[in-house]
Parts: C-alpha cells; structure tokens; sequence
C-alpha cells in the first residue's frame, strides 16, 4: 500500500467521478474521498467493477455523529482490494432525516452493517431490503451510539419475581455518573510563553534582552 | 379431515422454528429463526445483539489505556490479537514504533492467540457433529497456552498486555525456553488430532459439501481468514499488509480447493502448524532490549524508577489519570485475528478519548452469510455450519 499507488488511485478516480467527488486526499497513508449522497450507489459500483479499483470486498461500513456540523452524520465505507492490494475509505455526509441510498444491491455484506449504522445512529437508509434494529433489545428506543446518548442510557431492565417477567424501569444511579475531566493542560502548556522565558530562548552568551550594552 | 387427494394437493405451509439463544450448538447466545419445509432449511434470520454491551460507547467515554481492555473481551477466544489491532491503530495516529523486541513477543503471542483460538473453533466444532474426544484433549493444550498468558500477563484469558507503545512487561524468565519445548512437542499432538478428525468418516459426512461458499461469494459477502481462504483465495493480511515483524517470518498460507466446511476445517489445521514454525521463528530472532517506546508521555517509566525519581512518579500519575493526547485524525487499522479481519476504526479529535471507535469483527460479517450457506440443507447441517464460521458472540454483539 505505497503512497504512491494511492496517489495514481486517487488522481484516477478524480478524473473519472470528478462530477461526485467533493473531496480526496491521503492521510496517514490512506486514502479517502467524501462524495455526494445520492450518487453513492454509482460509486461503489465503479469502485467494485473498474480494472483500476477492484474493490471487491466492503469491509466495514459505519456511522459517526459530529453533532456541531450541519448535516451531523457521516457513514464511513472502508473498502479492501484484493487484487492491487489497496484500501479505500468512502464517507458520505447524511442528517438525521435524510436517507442514503442502500449498497444491498452493490455488495451482499452491506444489509447487516446498514442495520447496524440505522440501530446506533439512526442513520436511514434506502431501498433497504429489511431496515430493523441488530443489535439493540427488542422494543429499544433510541439510537445509543449518537452523541447526545447519555452513556447510562434512559431504562434499566431487572426480572420481577411478582410479575414473572422482566420488567424496564428508568435507570437510578445510586451515585451520580462521574465523568471527570482530565484536559489539564500537560500538553497544552508546551506552546504558552510564561514571562521569563524567553531568558532560555536566548543564545548563550547573547545580550539579555532589558539589559543595558 | 382431508382426504388423501387434497392432503397430496394442498401445500405445505413453511414451518417456523426458533434455534437458541440458549443452545449448546448455537456458541454463544444466538437466536436463529430458522423456515423450514420439513427438515430443509428454506431460510434463516439470525437475531444478534443478546450480547451486545456497548464497547463502542464505553471506549468514547474512556481514555486510550482504559480502553484496551475492552478488547480482550470482544473475542474472548482471541484476546491479543484483538489488543494488537488497536495497538496498531494507536501506535498509527501516535507516529511511534514499538522497539524490535515488543514486535517479536507481539507476533508471537498473536500466533499462540490463533492456536487458542483454532483449538477451541476445530475441537468444539467436532462436538456439534458428535464427537466429543477432540474437546477434551484441545481444552487440555489450550490450558498450557493459557498459562503462557498468564505467566505474562497475569491472566489466562483477559490479558490486557499489548499497549500502544509495545507490550506492558517483557516477559518472565525461563518463559521462552518453556514456550519452546512446547513447540516441540505440539506437532505429535497434532498428528493425533487429525488422526482423530481427517480421515473419521462420520466427521466427513458432517461436513463435506456442506455450507459451500463459492469465491465470487466469499469476496461479496465480506469473508476474512479461514472463511475465505478455504474458498481458494490466497490471502492474508500477514502477507499482503504485514504489521511489526510478519514480514521477516517464513510461513505458508494455506488454501482450501472446496469451500466446504471441511476444508475450512482443514484450512485452520493447517494454519496452526503455521503458526507453531512462527513462534519458534520468533523465539529464535527476538533481540534483547526494551519492550515499549522509551517516551514516558506514553509509556508509564519502570517501577523502580517511580521510586526514586520525582518525574517518573509524575509521568506515572498523568498517564494513569488523564492519559496521553491523541493527535487529530483517523485510521482503519486492520491485523488477521484467528477468525478473519479484525479491523478498527479510529478516530481521534486530539484530546484523551477517541472520538469514535468502530470495531470490525469479522464473525459479523460470517454470520450474516448464514442464511444462503444454510439453504437448502438440513437443519443438522445448519449446525455444523454455524461451528465452521467460528462464531464469537462477544465480537459480533460488541
């Protein structure tokens, strides 16, 4: 997976999709472009069939909440490519209404990943053969892994001996939820001039700066 | 009551059974709701989740030491290697490499991890198609690999010891010449399993043609390790992306020609003899030296030099409580774990917690082609389909 490689990949697709590519670029030797929404079936279909990208297998497909941005959910497909050996990572941007096309027809593995995305994130997806919750209890509101999901969630669940069943309650902490916040500023006092410092900035034997020459 | 014409004309309604979650054969905690016409399976939807715990939410709210953890407990069978994916992440987003000794001990445990784990998929999956001396004999070797971890780490199962950075201690003395006299000797127990299993006519009527999965499927369907190379794909991340040292170890990946579950059977035979040459490769490379990064920013500094040197308490204290600094970015970090592509996807925003921690199990993946490899068979052979995926709740759930 040379940077090299990637580079030709990238220049290749910005020639071939550059009417959907919002954007491309390496990071950390790898390679990732964000395209437009509705166009994503056209994509990944270009990517799993074109001689230059064979990417044949959808590894993993998730989604990620950034609340602070416009459109707040990003669906991330991380794609490997057996035959030149490469990956590809695709992101497409989506809020909580607006749905992304299904990749069921693209490749058979995305079903279960799409469920997943839809039962923590709430992200919708269309044209989806069978949109349910995976992963979550049956009867679960909610999509837990969004941001503004408290950690605790809303319900807890216990077996009632009276009733003979399992029984949902609202959760009771019997201490409070400790979050603490560690962000001291260990690493963000390496750049902050304090007064005196510059003394040690100085080149030995140098002219201190205030004093009189 | 219908006459025997109409009882001949009328047709069958399918017949809806539910498998587990509580079921020996079921591995875990799946619930299988299975079509069935008569004794053939039509088709199967398998309900996940009844293990889920949100380790994807829990690794948000923690710092990056506190959530590796979490990771011997998604596939519990293979602990490290699961630690070494998220190691690897780190370690990416961190731009540090880990001295030469922790690769080697790394590599190492990763293959005796894919032992662990090959033993405990081939000997119960026998189990499930009825023969029960295999178990009894693996889980007796797989308590003297499990001592290996916990002479290193402290435990048989949770090991905890690959950290961002190397490994957390290097391991005991006589630890290495104890690990190679049992690779020794592992060969001849081996032979004895597959004396017990290759050639047994009631396991190969279990499992020849049963479940097969063709290449073009394996590759849509997302399939990684074993599931795929058993459907004569040549591929391993070992080779084809190889991480710490596997590009200075000799091995062979073996490749199943059928894609049935006997050859997937045969495919993780093969891989550990594999991977009995690689960790006596290791054992007989591993240089002296350090075991983690020598920058205490992310290595926590030896005890005894806590003791005596006030930075060192200091560095110790900040790394336990509010942990090292991430810079921003975002990397899919993927190692072949025993049962296929563990992958993580990890995103950092520069402060003490990953921002988002996506795990990609591979057993996810596996299951979902459940419902075509089992059309069309009995429902026995379901269940030997299911053992031949080496399904582990605790990745699929997470």
């Amino acid at each position: 997976m040379s940077d090299q490689a990637l580079q030709e990949l990238s220049d290749h697709l910005q020639a071939r999709l550059a009417d959907t590519l919002i954007s491309a670029g390496i990071e950390l030797g790898e390679l990732i472009i964000i395209v437009q929404r509705a166009s994503i079936v056209r994509v990944m279909t270009f990517l799993r069939d074109d001689s230059n990208c064979q990417f044949k297998q959808l590894m993993d497909l998730c989604g990620a909440d950034y609340p602070s941005r416009e459109e707040r959910f990003e669906v991330v497909y991380n794609l490997l490519s057996l035959k030149h050996n490469l990956r590809i990572r695709v992101k497409v941007n989506t809020d909580e209404d607006t749905p992304v096309p299904s990749l069921a027809e693209v490749y058979s593995a995305a079903p279960w990943f799409e469920r997943e995305a839809w039962d923590l994130y709430g992200i919708f997806f269309s044209d989806h053969p069978d949109l349910r919750r995976i992963l979550t209890d049956y009867g679960f509101e909610g999509h837990p892994l969004r941001k503004d999901f408290p950690m605790t969630g809303y319900v807890e669940l216990r077996y009632d001996d009276e009733q003979k069943r399992v029984v949902y309650e609202p959760v009771k902490l019997t201490q409070d939820f400790r979050s603490f916040d560690f962000l001291s500023p260990w690493e963000g006092m390496t750049n902050v001039m304090l007064p005196g410092d510059e003394k040690a900035e100085a080149p030995t034997g140098a002219a201190q700066p205030g004093s009189n020459k | 009551m219908p006459t025997a014409t109409t009882a001949a004309e009328s047709k069958i309604k399918p017949f809806t059974m539910n498998f587990g979650p509580q079921h020996p054969a079921a591995h875990g905690v799946l619930r299988l709701v299975l079509e069935m016409d008569g004794e053939v399976v039509e088709r199967a939807d398998p309900h996940i989740g009844l293990l889920h715990r949100g380790t994807e939410k829990l690794i948000e709210y923690k710092t990056y030491i506190q959530a590796t953890p979490y990771f011997d407990r998604l596939d519990y069978v293979s602990p490290m290697c699961q630690e070494h994916a998220f190691a690897l992440a780190v370690e990416k987003l961190l731009h540090i490499t880990p001295p030469p000794r922790a690769q080697y001990i790394r590599v190492m445990f990763s293959e005796i991890t894919r032992i662990l784990n090959h033993l405990l998929n081939i000997t119960t999956y026998a189990l499930d198609v009825g023969a029960i001396t295999p178990s009894l004999w693996g889980f007796e070797e797989r308590e003297i690999l499990m001592e290996f971890y916990e002479r290193v780490s402290g435990a048989r199962l949770h090991a905890n010891y690959f950290r961002p950075g190397g490994v957390a201690l290097d391991m005991p003395a006589g630890l290495a010449d104890d690990i190679w006299a049992y690779t020794e000797r592992f060969p001849k127990f081996m032979d004895d399993l597959e004396g017990l299993l290759s050639e047994n006519r009631i396991f190969k009527q279990r499992t020849v043609d049963i479940g097969i999965v063709s290449e073009q499927e394996a590759l849509d369907w997302g399939f990684t390790g074993p599931m795929l190379r058993a459907s004569n794909v040549a591929w391993d991340l070992r080779k084809a992306q190889p991480y710490d040292v596997y590009d200075q170890m000799d091995f062979d990946i073996p490749v199943g020609l059928t894609g049935d579950c006997y050859a997937r059977y045969l495919v993780r035979m093969e891989e550990m003899r594999e991977s009995n040459k690689i960790i006596r490769q290791c054992l007989e490379k591993m240089p002296d030296g350090p075991v983690k990064v020598q920058d205490h920013k992310i290595a926590p500094p030896r005890r005894g030099e806590m003791k005596r040197s006030m930075e060192a308490l200091i560095h110790h204290f900040k790394l336990y409580t509010e942990g090292y600094h991430v810079p921003a970015g975002e990397t899919y970090t993927a190692v072949e774990a025993p049962k296929g592509e563990f992958g993580v996807y990890l995103v950092s925003d520069g402060t003490n917690k990953p921002y988002r921690c996506k795990i990609r199990a591979p057993g996810f993946a596996h299951l979902q082609g459940l419902d075509f490899m089992s059309k069309g068979h009995m429902l026995a052979d379901t269940v030997a389909i299911i053992g031949s995926m080496d399904v582990v709740f605790g990745e699929i759930d997470r």
